[in-house]
């Protein structure tokens, strides 16, 4: 941990060999750009002095956040009340909230045929019945997983990598590779039909649809909650447990009666986390289905790429509109987030 | 058997009998292997099988392929047939041409030989190969190896400019008292509210403005400063002594050198998980480049294997081999670093 560069403290790299001069080899470059930076800031320090240097510190991370993140909330505002199919801000004219006006225009909030902007509020039941699906079936897959890899296993490192490694493949590549055994001609089709089975042709249906969508990606994510559960569960008080076998406590009422509320805090985390990335769901469910069969499983994060970027018409303030409202959703979930893990603190 | 002996050496000793819950615990634990690994087992499988394999149906498990040999007197390679001949004989014969229902077949052995076969009389003789042919020709067909150059890019860079803004941010906010302090740390809090979700449109005009669009920086640099990675790093300068630092002072070092000679050094662990986990967000990134990157030429892995997959719905077994390129770095970076990823998610609660 402590071992500098090996060109800072030469002394140290000779005599190791190959490995030791591969590492000054990567790390040259790095010390060389660090020392060019020296007169500069020794020159800087000298005018501001060493306290105000934080802010020198600070600069570049926050000339990115305000380029990338600061400036475009405030952009997207200004492009939600605006209309027109400029990109610039000052060339759209102020139409005031009709863009909001226009995407909550609906008969009844719970059809969205009787709305305006249909394919909007189609996005809203899909997202909201995919993320109630997902994170049910996530939350029980992760914590039965990590209720079983707590036990007395052999091999839990490995089953552990087993369950996680999904959580590090692309998006794009989770779809495909299933994409690849739910085609016509895939492999469970093959076994469907092995087994006396007709074929199906999953995403032509709605449901079946929706169904793959929501099994892809608890596949894909359920290791990462899974590990966060198990991070809470090896955190208990193995005393506890002992204290429970002294009393030949059954199996289930140790489990109801101390691991399940010893885990709560972790488990609201954990379900509060779910609901904002699952409302954010777009890249395995686009390139899984597409959106389809038809708007089957079209989210809202699609509903906004493609009403900015890749429709005919590039409709950058409803775009916007949308994605206010999806920004208002999150910012909840996230205050939810920060009080549940106060919660956990206290 | 080999079950049988890994559950009897269970760790809380061999005495103890089996409870039912640990055999349900290990039929769970083996469907998950299915589960999760068979996907991707079928995948790499498949990635190897030529084309017309891959139309098969039912699919066979490995890459099968028939089996072609030279025949003295012939132009090319013919396939190899096990045939079924008049006479009750079975042999294997290689076909010269077929017209219609009629196979003209020859026998590899003793080329003067000539046969005419009913087509459904043969069967092909086939042997597992691998079709290396799917990974190579791509490379050839498409700008496979741009697209691979510009996700290794974009990864690079990124993460480069990444651990050195976010450790400078992390190092002014772990060491040094400020007016502003609070706003900063709140304002890096704030940015973790806001995904790149709900900011698209707006990130891409200003993207456009600086006359970015449709170049690798534009998917550089508007994820570089991640609040994540601040947080991850101050956190664990905020553990390095501060006497350290006072001393290095003493000894007239200037605030740029105690950073990255003293601090930076220090902080190499929560360094490299960072730099795990910024190369994993590079690599797998998909929204953002899709919205800004128009042009094929500058395409990274994952978008060019997205638009692919519209364009080659026939051609399935160059899209296999492409994915598992795709999926090959991070699945070695996987296999190295598995315990420092799954500790820093373990200790961080991010990804």
């Amino acid at each position: 941990m402590s071992d500098t560069s090996s060109v800072s403290r030469p002394e140290r790299g000779r005599g190791i060999g190959t490995l030791a001069e591969l590492r000054s080899i990567v790390t040259l470059p790095v010390e060389l750009g660090m020392r060019l930076f020296d007169p500069p800031m020794r020159w800087v320090q000298r005018m501001i002095g060493a306290r105000r240097m934080a802010y020198v510190f600070l600069l570049p991370n926050f000339v990115f956040f305000g380029l990338f993140v600061f400036l475009p909330i405030g952009i997207n505002i200004v492009f939600s009340v605006t209309g027109g199919t400029a990109l610039f801000p000052s060339q759209r004219p102020y139409v005031g909230s009709d863009q909001f006006a226009y995407l909550f225009d609906c008969g009844s909030y719970l059809d969205p045929a009787t709305c305006r902007e249909d394919h909007f509020w189609r996005a809203v039941a899909n997202t909201v019945k995919f993320v109630v699906l997902q994170v049910t079936a996530m939350v029980l897959l992760s914590l039965v997983t990590a209720l079983v890899l707590n036990m007395r296993i052999r091999g839990r490192g490995f089953f552990r990598a087993v369950y996680f490694f999904p959580v590090l493949l692309s998006p794009v590549v989770v779809a495909l590779i299933w994409k690849w055994i739910l085609q016509r001609d895939g492999l469970l089709n093959a076994a469907i039909t092995t087994l006396g089975g007709q074929k199906i042709i999953f995403f032509v249906d709605p449901s079946w649809a929706m169904f793959w969508a929501v099994f892809v990606s608890v596949w894909a994510h359920m290791g990462f909650y899974t590990l966060i559960l198990l991070a809470g569960l090896q955190a208990i008080p193995a005393d506890l447990y002992e204290a429970a076998e002294m009393d030949a406590t059954p199996r289930w009422r140790v489990l109801t009666h101390i691991t399940l509320p010893l885990l709560w805090p972790n488990m609201i985390v954990v379900i509060v986390l779910a609901l904002i990335k699952g409302a954010q769901t777009f890249d395995e469910v686009f390139v899984l289905t597409g959106g389809g069969p038809g708007t089957a499983t079209l989210m809202v994060v699609q509903y906004i790429y493609e009403t900015g970027f890749s429709s005919q018409v590039q409709n950058f303030g409803l775009a916007a509109a949308a994605s206010v409202v999806l920004g208002i959703v999150l910012f909840v979930l996230t205050l939810l987030q920060f009080a549940a893990a106060r919660r956990k603190e206290i | 058997m080999r079950l049988a002996s890994l559950l009897g050496q269970r760790r809380n000793g061999p005495g103890r009998p089996l409870h039912w819950t640990d055999i349900a615990a290990y039929a769970y634990l083996a469907l998950g292997v299915v589960l999760m690994f068979g996907p991707v087992l079928w995948l790499v499988l498949s990635s190897f099988k030529t084309q017309s394999a891959l139309l098969e149906f039912p699919p066979s498990l490995l890459p099968f392929a028939q089996v072609e040999v030279t025949v003295p007197g012939q132009p090319q390679k013919l396939p190899l047939f096990r045939t079924n001949l008049p006479d009750g004989s079975v042999r294997e014969l290689a076909q010269v041409r077929r017209i219609g229902l009629v196979a003209q077949m020859v026998d590899p052995a003793d080329p003067a030989k000539q046969f005419r076969v009913a087509i459904d009389k043969r069967e092909p003789v086939r042997r597992v190969a691998f079709a290396t042919e799917n990974y190579s020709e791509p490379l050839q067909r498409f700008a496979f190896l741009r697209f691979l150059f510009n996700s290794v890019f974009v990864t690079v860079v990124a993460t480069l400019i990444t651990l050195l803004i976010n450790s400078m941010a992390a190092y002014a906010l772990a060491v040094y008292a400020f007016p502003g302090k609070q706003t900063a740390t709140l304002a890096v809090i704030g940015t973790l509210m806001i995904p790149m979700t709900i900011i698209l449109v707006p990130v891409y005009l200003v993207v456009t403005e600086l006359g970015l669009a449709n170049s690798l920086w534009a998917v550089i640099l508007p994820g570089a400063a991640t609040p994540t990675g601040v947080f991850l790093l101050r956190q664990y300068m905020l553990t390095l002594p501060k006497d350290l630092i006072e001393a290095a002072r003493m000894d007239k070092a200037s605030e740029w050198q105690i950073y990255w000679r003293i601090v930076m050094p220090l902080t190499l662990p929560a360094l490299a998980v960072l730099a795990i986990f910024s190369i994993m967000w590079r690599w797998n990134e998909f929204l953002w480049p899709l919205a800004v990157l128009t042009k094929t030429e500058v395409y990274t892995l994952q978008i060019a294997l997205n638009a692919f997959q519209g364009e080659l719905q026939t051609q399935w077994h160059y899209l296999l081999a492409m994915t598992v390129v795709t999926l090959a770095p991070v699945a070695l970076v996987f296999v190295f670093l598995q315990r420092f990823i799954t500790t820093g998610i373990g200790s961080t609660g991010m990804k």
